[in-house]
């Protein structure tokens, strides 16, 4: 079967899912092109897991289109199911398995066996670091090595097209980073990533990003797009005592459009830079003591709390 | 369809059970616990009856009833009362069962060629131990009374009696000639024991990973669900084929039932019983939104349905005509009539290729369904 595949590796167009009465996933469409990986964002109950799984085939879509390589996602969805390696959010390996034992089983089903399987094998408990721990019992894992493993056993058969549903969920930040090295080693490989997270600084990892809010998507673009394009405003830093004053204080101000804690400092968002002098003297006659107060590069964390903000006065 | 997925699926399964310890009790324990519970507890046998006699007459012709009795096995004289009033009491207490009254004039009457009537008082709140004792004690009296009446025959110096020789009821029994009620009841048993089991065994086996998560992977690849089915059925198939020998071997052992016919045969129609009762496990599997609905679920639709209309201890001929036809549809039922045929009468499957079809059919049809209920997507 030869099929004239386009440069897209995803594309949804007016996606819909609904549960009962309840819409998970309202009206989406993107593109995602090969060998991207293209993040996606969103607090819990967003929509990202119902989405990616009417993309893998195992979910099947209300309303609207969708294609991934080039398969028709709510037709061929058996030819997609080879082409492409699902993580699921919640981790789907055998726990009464061992580690190599996962890793055939899935293999096998995937139609890899023979001299392959055994080569897969190989890389992936290189991949992994797990060939010390090749014939522990799955469940008795650490969650970063059980990660890692199911990682591997979705790209045991060289998928084009890996999703991974919040796969670094719940695990520390340095098997966080090391999951990361292997998202990057595959994008290199020239494999597309679908990758769902709510870390922020994750997101900065990603080629590109939709934010998606309440079954919408929100925004889409690169990082630094978002960061520059959806900010409208300035965005104010601002290091005051004492602080939870400063924050009502500013929230009352009609020139401050948004006001948001980070850390110890404060983000408010105003009209422009010129505006900052306003602020400060509002603060001054409260009685603040203001350490810092000047414009700053927001970062993604700012740029979704401005978004998801203006998201909820529109809706 | 895949076999090397099929394969893997079963492979799968089968380190899963070899792993988890619980299984193992369920698999050897269950069976073994149950048919020997259920084996001495359903025991229809009349034995030993206790019995008290009052008797009037005190005579050695008295003596001899109650001697009859007594040799017959079925009965125990525990008391002999006085009166009425003593009578009433043992009755009343439950301590004997059955009373045999016999009246003053009894050896008189039997010397003069009347008839001599006794009285049996029986007690009738266990009403089958009842109607079966008083069909041994109607025996008995009819056997002792063709005693006497060959006796005065004698007496009267007629070689052979021409007139008033009672006519006596030569009925006899094929098949189970001692009417032992265990060797009719345990291959219902088995097939009682065996539904249960295979279809506990299977009930859990998708909700499972529906429960846990791994349902997710399974479902975004390549398997299909009649290769999950298959490949999820076949290590019970085996499983339950062990337990399969396993109670033909305690009732052999411990209940004596006596196997007339073949045991290849039986073993080969066991099997397709077995698959049947899993295939109805594999259904409640795909249906049960947990583990735990699914096997309740699973004893619920096999014990009932399974005791009460397969004929195992109520006879289908006696049930209304609607019932009788559900009945039908129980694999129980069916397995119960091949059992009971192979095991007493020795039938082969010539006579026995009815129940077969019907009991293969079931089987098909439960793996085709559960397969067809299966949800390819979450
Ligand atoms: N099978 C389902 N039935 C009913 N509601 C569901 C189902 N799956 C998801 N939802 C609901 O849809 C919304 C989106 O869920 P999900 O896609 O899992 O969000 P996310 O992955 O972004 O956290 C949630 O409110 C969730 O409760
Ligand atoms: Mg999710």
């Amino acid at each position: 079967m030869t099929r004239t595949r386009g440069e897209a590796a995803v594309t949804i167009s007016g996606l819909v899912k609904t549960f009962g009465r309840f819409t998970a996933v309202d009206q989406i469409s993107l593109t995602v092109g090969r060998g991207e990986i293209f993040g996606f964002l969103g607090a819990n109950g967003a929509g990202k897991s119902t989405t990616i799984r009417m993309l893998c085939g195992i979910l099947a879509p209300t309303a609207g289109s969708g294609t991934v390589a080039g398969l028709d996602i709510v037709r061929e969805t058996e030819q997609i199911k080879t082409r492409i390696g699902y993580m699921s959010q919640r981790f789907s390996l055998y726990d009464d398995l061992t580690v190599t034992e996962n890793i055939e089983f899935f293999g096998e089903i995937y139609g890899v066996y023979g001299a392959r399987l055994a080569r897969r094998t190989a890389w992936i408990l290189a991949m992994a670091n797990l060939r010390e721990r090749q014939d522990s019992l799955t469940g008795e894992l650490a969650m970063g090595w059980k990660q890692r493993l199911a990682l591997g056993c979705a790209m045991v058969h060289e998928p084009e097209m890996l999703f991974l549903d919040e796969p670094t969920a719940g695990v520390d930040p340095a098997s966080r980073r090391r999951f990361w090295e292997l998202i990057y080693a595959a994008a290199e490989q020239g494999v597309t990533i679908f990758v769902t997270t709510h870390y922020m600084d994750e997101a900065e990892h990603c080629d590109r990003l939709a934010l998606m809010h309440r079954g919408r998507i929100i925004a889409l673009g690169t990082p630094a797009e978002l960061k520059d394009g959806y900010m409208a405003g300035t965005l104010l830093e601002v290091r005051a005592e004492p602080v939870m004053a400063a924050l009502e204080r500013l929230s009352s101000l009609p020139a401050v459009r948004e006001v948001a804690l980070f850390g110890s400092a404060l983000h408010a968002v105003v009209g422009g830079p010129d505006e900052a002098d306003d602020v400060r003297a509002a603060l001054d006659a409260a009685g603040i003591r203001v350490e810092r107060l000047a414009p700053a590069r927001p970062s993604l964390d700012d740029v979704f709390v401005a978004l998801i903000e203006q998201a909820e006065r529109g809706a | 369809m895949m076999l090397l997925r099929t394969w893997m699926i079963m492979w799968k399964e089968f380190r899963q059970i070899a792993r988890d310890p619980r299984m193992l009790a369920v698999v050897v324990a269950l069976p073994t616990f149950m048919i020997l519970l259920y084996g001495y507890a359903i025991n229809l046998d009349v034995r030993a009856v206790r019995m008290a006699v009052y008797d009037q007459s005190r005579s050695p012709q008295s003596r001899e009833l109650v001697n009859a009795f007594a040799r017959s096995g079925y009965f125990r004289v525990i008391a002999y009362p006085g009166n009425d009033r003593e009578v009433t009491a043992l009755l009343d207490g439950g301590r004997a069962r059955m009373v045999l009254i016999i009246p003053a004039r009894f050896a008189r009457r039997l010397a003069d060629g009347e008839t001599a009537p006794v009285q049996v008082l029986m007690d009738g709140a266990d009403s089958t131990t009842a109607s079966t004792a008083l069909g041994y004690a109607a025996d008995i009296l009819q056997q002792y009374s063709s005693h006497v009446a060959l006796e005065a025959a004698r007496r009267a110096g007629l070689t052979a009696p021409a007139t008033g020789q009672p006519v006596e009821n030569r009925a006899r029994y094929w098949y189970n000639p001692e009417l032992r009620s265990n060797h009719f009841t345990i291959p219902g048993l088995i097939a009682v024991i065996l539904m249960m089991l295979a279809a506990l065994l299977t009930s859990v086996t998708v909700v499972r990973e529906r429960e846990r998560g791994t349902i997710e992977g399974l479902l975004a690849s390549p398997v299909r669900p009649l290769e999950l089915m298959l490949g999820k059925l076949a290590p019970y198939v085996l499983i339950a084929f062990g337990d399969v020998l396993l109670v033909m071997a305690v009732s052999a052992v411990v209940f004596h039932v006596p196997l007339v016919g073949s045991p290849a045969l039986v073993l080969a129609l066991a099997g397709i019983f077995v698959i049947a009762a899993l295939g109805i496990g594999l259904l409640i599997s795909t249906v049960a939104p947990t583990q735990q609905v699914a096997m309740v679920a699973a004893v619920m639709a096999t014990q009932l349905p399974t005791v009460l209309l397969s004929g195992f201890i109520f006879p289908i001929s006696s049930m209304p005509q609607a019932v009788q036809l559900l009945t039908a549809l129980i694999p129980a039922t069916h397995f119960i009539r091949i059992l009971r045929g192979i095991f007493l009468k020795g039938n082969t499957l010539a006579i026995l290729w009815q129940p077969a079809l019907v009991l293969a059919v079931i089987a098909v049809a439960m793996v085709l369904l559960s397969a067809n209920r299966f949800r390819r997507t979450l």
